[in-house]
């Protein structure tokens, strides 16, 4: 949409067109053509591979400490076809999926709780604020004591390090929802109960799927936390062995995958919260 | 037992802030009562507390005789704006009532089929029923508040509360949907209690003006309105309307005045 100011601007000005160009380009809050967008997003994750072969033909570093981009690949290549890759990738997707959905398991009737019942938060909030000061990292040494050196340690770890913040911001979401429509559906009769299952619930759901969003990828960071620690399999693991034998290019295969899988994820959510929510298009 | 909506000596504070004090009305079945006043008179605390969203210290509140202890479906509600549900299409979000429970066993007794059609009915006389399938976030702000207002008719309310439903609309938008309100009286006789800061739209609306005044919220003065029940545009202009408009707006002033003398004593019982 034309401002009335653009407008002024281009009858009274018409030789500055080159300027103008840039200024809308770089518009306070302004669109970008998807294209563009595109084009631009290449060049962000182009350059930081630009400077590290650059890095590379320069050689002033050892290769030991940056390997190459083409020894990467061969070395993902040689992962993938001799070293277990398919167990590392498959091993952690379970481990994170598992601790998340235990997080989210617990967490979301009780962030439902928590943001509509003033006692629920009054007991759970003050706790959780807390608890969730504790690095989740420190956690580790007593997983390992209580749960041993199984699956079971490493989804503790995940659940700690994401069921009291996932817990806090549901709270927040729950009551983020507008009082006009808690009223409305009380003087139409609702109950309680039907208040939080058929208006807060459903009038949360987006921002709680966001906060699953954000949520998962913190569950990622703990995973390899966990893997690092106490695993003998895992993508977590794989870099940590690649540690001990100088493998760094097994470490930034390691890193680079680690990285896809969550871009992947992320779109995967994002998609999901089109295709649920179809009626926040066009807001 | 008494038909339609009885007030006696409603008194209510928010902390040391009096916000009703001595509020005493009743509305008759198929009435229109609108409510103005400045900001501070309680207009919108004494719907509420109507509506059954808040509570009253002391006095008796009654619709239909039964005593009002909690929001009711009997007595219906359209907010200034959000109250939609907006992942509900318009169709969803008028039929949201009968999937209550409260309203499995009404009086109505009506079918799902004849739920739609009464769904249908309101939503031609609200003119929406070309985009019952469109979602709120797709409508205009009188659109939402059209559905809002076949929303609330849905389970044939006694009463129906407007709590300055046409605030957040532009002036065209507000005089059509004013005259929209009208027909809905006209097909459904519903008794309205209408809250407004708008003059106008209160005498153009109601059959009597209630005006409250403020610190403590109060009424001040009844207006009856001299005119029938049909009204036109070219009211707005006649001699008798405009009389009475400009004697509600001096009143109103008057009440904001007077109550800068009152201020004075309770900011020094609130720091006291």
């Amino acid at each position: 949409m034309k401002t009335p100011r653009a407008q002024d601007a281009d009858s009274s000005a018409p030789t500055a067109s080159p300027l103008r160009k840039r200024a809308k380009l770089w518009s306070i809050r302004g669109q970008l053509a998807g294209q563009t967008y595109f084009f631009i997003a290449c060049i962000g994750i182009a350059l930081p591979f630009l400077a590290w072969i650059a890095l590379n033909s320069s050689g002033t570093v050892p290769r030991v400490f940056m390997p190459t981009p083409v020894a990467v690949i061969e070395r993902f290549i040689t992962w993938v076809s001799d070293e277990g890759f398919g167990t590392d990738f498959w091993i952690s997707i379970s481990r994170v999926s598992l601790g998340f959905l235990a997080s989210l398991a617990l967490a979301l009737p009780l962030g439902l709780l928590s943001g509509t019942f003033k006692p629920a938060e009054a007991l759970l909030e003050p706790a959780m604020d807390f608890v969730r000061y504790m690095p989740a990292v420190a956690f580790v040494p007593l997983m390992l004591l209580w749960c041993g050196v199984g699956e079971g340690s490493k989804i503790a770890v995940i659940f700690v390090g994401t069921f009291f913040q996932m817990l806090l911001m549901f709270a927040d979401d729950v009551r983020r929802v507008p009082m006009q429509q808690i009223e409305a559906a009380q003087t139409m009769g609702a109950t309680r109960r039907e208040i939080v299952y058929r208006v807060i619930f459903p009038s949360a759901a987006p921002a709680m799927l966001t906060t699953c969003r954000i949520t998962l990828g913190w569950a990622w960071t703990y995973l390899v936390v966990a893997e690092m620690v106490a695993a003998n399999s895992g993508i977590g693991y794989a870099i940590l062995k690649a540690q001990r034998f100088l493998a760094t290019d097994k470490i930034f295969a390691g890193l680079i995958v680690i990285g896809l899988i969550g871009l992947v994820q992320d779109q995967i959510l994002r998609a999901l919260h089109t295709v649920l929510f179809p009626y926040l298009k066009g807001r | 037992m008494t038909k339609g909506i009885t007030v006696e000596h409603l008194m209510k504070s928010f902390g040391s802030t009096l916000v009703l004090d001595d509020v005493s009305l009743s509305v008759k079945p198929g009435e229109f009562v609108t409510i103005v006043g400045a900001s501070g008179c309680g207009k919108s605390t004494l719907l509420r507390i109507l509506a059954g969203l808040e509570t009253a210290d002391a006095g008796l509140i009654a619709c239909d005789g039964r005593s009002i202890e909690g929001p009711g479906v009997e007595r219906a509600m359209v907010f200034q704006d959000y109250s939609l549900f907006p992942w509900l299409t318009v169709m969803g979000n008028v039929l949201f009532s009968r999937r209550l429970a409260a309203n499995a066993y009404d009086n109505l007794a009506l079918e799902r089929g004849a739920e739609e059609a009464r769904a249908q009915k309101l939503l031609s006389i609200v003119g929406l029923s070309k985009v019952k399938d469109a979602y709120p976030s797709q409508l205009s702000g009188g659109m939402r508040q059209r559905v809002a207002i076949a929303r609330a008719l849905m389970s044939k309310p006694a009463l129906l509360l407007m709590d300055e439903p046409f605030g957040a609309l532009d002036a065209q938008t507000r005089e059509v949907m004013q005259d929209l309100v009208l027909e809905v009286v006209r097909e459904e006789g519903t008794t309205i209690v209408f809250v407004t800061h708008d003059v106008e739209e209160a005498i153009y609306l109601g059959s009597r003006v209630v005006l409250m005044a403020p610190y403590p919220g109060r009424i001040d003065f009844i207006y009856e309105v001299p005119f029938p029940r049909e009204r036109d545009i070219a009211m707005r202009l006649s001699a008798p309307f405009l009389d009475l408009k400009r004697r509600i707006m001096s009143r109103v002033r008057d009440t904001v005045a007077m109550s800068f003398d009152g201020a004075d004593q309770n900011s020094q019982g609130l720091s006291a």
